[in-house]
Parts: C-alpha cells; structure tokens; sequence
C-alpha cells in the first residue's frame, strides 16, 4: 500500500476506535445548536431568520475543537519525528492526515446540520442551502486549521493558542459560508455568487494549508 | 529472518565534521567529528545532557547544525540521510488503539515499501504471540520490543538509536546485540547513544566534559 493511504487508514482508524474522538465534534455541534433557542427563547421567526448563521458559528466551533488532535497525539508519541523520514513528501502526508481528519470530523458535522436544522425550524430548501455550503467549506475549515495546529503542535499547550491563530483566518469562509445560506433563503443575491467564493476559499485553503503546514512541522521538529 | 541480507553499499560512510549543537541559546557542544564505515557501529557516550540525543536527531536531519556538516559518501544516491535512516528515539512511535499487528504494519508500509509481511519481525522480538493485542496494554519494555520490529521489518542502512536498551529486560537486551550484529554484517552502520554497554564491537565518540 502507498505510504499516503497507509497514513489516511491509519489515521482513520485512531478516530474511530475507543478515544478517538471522532464523534465529540458532532456532539458538540448538537450542545450548541441545542442552547441557542433556550438562550433566544421560542421566536420561531428570529430562529429561523438567523438558524444558517447559527449552524455554520456552532460547525465552525466544532470543527476548532478537535484540531488540537491533528498532529499533537504524533508529536506526544514521537511518531511525527518518524513522519518526518519517511519517503514521501511531507506536503502530501499532511493532506492525506487532513483529509481521514475531515472525514472523521467535518463530514459528521455535514452529516448532522440538516437534523439540527429542523431545531432551528428551518426550511427544507434552507436546510439544504445550509448542508451545501458546509460541504464545501468545512474542507476548508480543515485545511486552514491545519496550518494551525502545525503551528501550535511543538508548544506546550499549544492548544490553548490554536483558536487564536484559526479563527481570524476562518472569518472569511464564516462569511461566505453563512451569506450564501442566505442567499438561497431570502435573496437578493444569486445563492451561486458567495457559493462561488466559498468554493474558491476552500481551494485557496487545499493548496496553502498543506505547504504552509509542512513547512511549520519541519521548522518545529526542531 | 534474513539476517545477512546487504542493507546498504559496501563503501557507505557517514561522516560528520566539526558540528556545533546550540539549544535554547546555550552551546550543547562544539567541535564534534565522527566518521562511521558499512558494518562500522559508532557508540556515543557521555554525561545527561552531553548532547547525544541531540546529535542523533542532527544526523537524521531533525534539528539543524548550527555548524558543521554531516554527510552519506557513496550511499544511495538518490535519497537523503533521513530516507535511509531508522530512528529510534527515546518515545516509541505505537499507538495505543491500534493492535501490535496494526503499528507495525503501518510504519513498514509508510517507511518501506510494506510488501514484506510483518509478522517474522514480531517472531524476531518475541511478540508473536501478541499481535492482536491493542498497543495501549503493552509494557514499557514490549512497546520498545514493537519499536525494534520495525527496524528489522524495513531494510535501511543507517540505525540511528537512542538508548536501545533503555526499559528491555537481559533476553530483549541480548536480541538486540543480535539484531545490531546481524545489521552490521548485512553492511549497515549504526550510530547509538548509550550509556551502557552496547553488546557490539564499536567505536566510541565521548561528548561532553
């Protein structure tokens, strides 16, 4: 088997056996959606008006929390020191760790939005704007925070630091992400035009993050 | 196991020369030159805090000299030292919630090519027996036995090891002087830090005071 799938099974499996915590993200999706019409009480209206705004903040959140875990358990263990000598480009481990990361992780959370849509008293059609748009940005999410956690994986408690670094990056796919929602809700704008930017935002992140993240991982192997 | 099989070119040499080694904006050491030959093992002794562990990671291209250069004469010429290293450092690289089986075949599959089958490697360090346990059960001195596995489940020429010996019980340690002695015969070359015997011919570099 080829060395990238080898880390992309691999990596999958960790997340799924027993402290993995591959389905916390999701649970955790479900905690904040769940508190948000007990904090705004029952104006079904005011829910449903700001409910794509609400998916897309508690996906972000959830995706930020088990970043922390995408290099940390390999440097804990010094598996990220063997990483670093094997044949194949590091840029391209990065991605394929990215990738069983988004799997694990995003796509659950894709997975979820359109049941915790219908607490928000969405829409059909909206739910399905809103299941869209977080397919094609939570890669995104993944990618950008990847170069994060890169980052923060050779500190102590660099945990503490990675909301920091991920979230001002991650504003503009929040943007885009939750006007396009909108977009296919209430107008005015063709729901193709902020689709259209997050889709380039996502494919921004694909190329920069794993460069920037492979290039952070050999400076910090240090 | 195929203990005699070539690992690397007969006229291999890793030769480092006047290295320096500055960690945190103190100099660790300075000055520090090693030549090790195919079937040449190389010991490194010296107080804690000499700089041995850092001079492993120097030579598998973990850290940066600050000085100095290290370089593979006549090895293969298209890989870099990292590529035809094994390092075995202090942690042992096993998950917990993968299987024996599960680890091993992993980094053989990620290091090497992972066609060879895993399981004579674990026979090699006595685990055997144990290769659909979790990892996270395993005792300190049979994660390093897991560890050893998987030098001898990817053929490279260069053993980088940091206190081999470190949590493995008389049997585990007498293994391992026969898995560096097979190693070297078979043309590889092997660079420890250690503080204790090593249970092979080898030439010492003593750092530090």
């Amino acid at each position: 088997m080829n060395p990238l799938a080898a880390v992309f099974f691999r990596d999958m499996r960790i997340a799924v056996r027993v402290g993995g915590g591959a389905l916390m993200g999701v649970l955790f999706f479900l905690a904040v959606i769940t508190l948000v019409p007990f904090a705004i009480g029952p104006d079904l209206a005011l829910l449903r008006r700001i409910g794509p705004a609400i998916l897309w903040l508690g996906a972000l959140l959830a995706s930020l929390l088990a970043l922390d875990r995408l290099f940390a358990g390999d440097h804990e263990d010094g598996s990220l020191d063997l990483i670093l000598l094997g044949r194949a480009p590091l840029e391209l481990v990065v991605i394929a760790k990215a990738l069983a990361h988004w799997v694990t992780t995003g796509l659950p959370l894709v997975i979820a939005s359109p049941v915790l849509g219908l607490f928000l008293n969405l829409e059909p059609l909206a739910i399905a704007a809103v299941m869209l748009t977080l397919l094609v940005g939570t890669p995104a999410l993944t990618f950008i925070g990847l170069v994060g956690a890169a980052l923060a994986v050779m500190l102590r408690r660099g945990g503490l630091l990675l909301p920091v670094l991920v979230l001002p990056l991650a504003i503009p796919v929040l943007i885009f992400g939750v006007s396009a929602a909108d977009a296919a809700i209430v107008g005015p704008v063709p729901f193709g035009t902020p689709l259209a930017i997050l889709c380039a935002l996502t494919l921004i992140s694909l190329v920069v993050g794993p460069v920037a993240a492979a290039a952070a991982l050999r400076q910090g192997s240090e | 196991m195929t203990a005699h099989s070539q690992v690397g070119t007969p006229a291999m040499q890793l030769v480092g020369s006047d290295l320096v080694c500055v960690r945190g904006g103190r100099q660790i050491f300075a000055g520090v030159s090693f030549a090790v030959g195919a079937g040449r093992a190389l010991a490194i002794s010296g107080p804690n805090g000499a700089g041995k562990t850092s001079l492993l990671r120097m030579i598998a291209g973990l850290l940066r000299a600050e000085a100095g250069r290290i370089e593979c004469r006549d090895g293969a010429s298209d890989l870099t030292i990292a590529e035809q290293t094994h390092f075995l450092g202090y942690q042992d690289a096993v998950k917990p919630s993968l299987s024996v089986a599960e680890n091993l075949q992993f980094w053989s599959r990620y290091l090497g090519d992972g066609h060879g089958p895993t399981a004579p490697a674990l026979e090699a360090v006595d685990l055997g027996g144990l290769s659909d346990l979790p990892a996270g059960y395993l005792s300190a001195g049979q994660r390093r036995r897991l560890s050893l596995a998987r030098l001898i489940a990817v053929k490279r020429p260069i053993w980088l090891l940091d206190e081999p010996t470190a949590a493995l019980d008389a049997s585990g340690q007498a293994r391992l002087s026969e898995l560096m002695r097979a190693h070297t015969v078979g043309g590889g070359l092997i660079v420890a830090a250690t503080h204790g015997p090593l249970g092979i011919d080898a030439t010492e570099l003593r750092l530090g005071p």
